[in-house]
């Protein structure tokens, strides 16, 4: 499983990418986190806003923090 | 990027159907002029129309929105419909008393009357102060 989190480094990213390793962590996929800060790369993926969290290039959330359970149901689907 | 940049907070979707009529083209206007003056963010209708998960989840996502359709076909909603994105303001360019034509030629007070009643929708609606907003346009929404 791939996940990208986009956002340039702010709190609620950091936030954001703690909360999805810690929902992988206790889930156990096999998964593969990659922080992308990029301006250019994350305008690609056509978000309003960040943190965005996209997994096997689907965008799962945009602009808010989400819940770790919510990131658990998106895992284990 | 600073610690700060993260704040979606307030931005306000402004999706136009920016359709081949004056009216269309009315939309498409007021939606960059509202972007320019910081009192909303345009956003790609196409995206979600072409059900792209990016532009989909981010019309679910977001706070507030505005769809401003020129005219009565009302594409914006229909599109929302058809992505099963809540609509929350709506503004219908020909029930403001601008008649449709195939003419390209915008008057400068239709569009001031376009971005008054987008303004006006969101301030009854969601409680925005509608304040310029000082965030990047490509920065976290």
């Amino acid at each position: 499983m791939d996940i990208k989190i986009l956002g340039p480094g702010c709190p609620k990213c950091e936030q954001t990418v703690k909360i999805v390793t810690e929902a992988v962590a206790e889930t156990g996929v096999n998964a593969q986190i990659k922080k992308v800060t990029d301006v250019m790369e994350i305008a690609g993926y056509g978000v309003f806003g960040t943190p965005a969290v996209v997994i096997d290039s689907e965008v799962k959330c945009v602009g808010k923090i989400p819940k770790k359970e919510d990131v658990k149901s998106w895992l284990t689907k | 990027m600073t610690k700060n940049c993260c704040a979606s907070e307030g931005n306000i979707m402004v999706l136009a159907c920016s359709g081949v009529s004056n009216v269309g083209q009315l939309s498409n206007q007021a939606a960059i002029e509202l972007t320019r003056e910081g009192l909303g963010k345009m956003f790609c209708l196409a995206g979600i129309g072409g059900q792209l998960s990016g532009f989909v989840q981010s019309a679910k996502n977001v706070e507030n929105m505005v769809a401003i359709d020129g005219c009565k076909v009302e594409c914006v909603k229909a599109i929302l419909e058809q992505a099963e994105v809540p609509l929350k303001n709506h503004v219908v360019i020909t029930n403001l008393g601008i008649e449709k034509n195939n003419e390209f030629t915008l008057k400068a007070e239709d569009i001031v009357k376009v971005k008054s009643a987008v303004l006006d929708i969101c301030s009854k609606h969601s409680g925005n102060n509608l304040a310029p907003s000082e965030k990047p346009f490509n920065c976290c929404g």
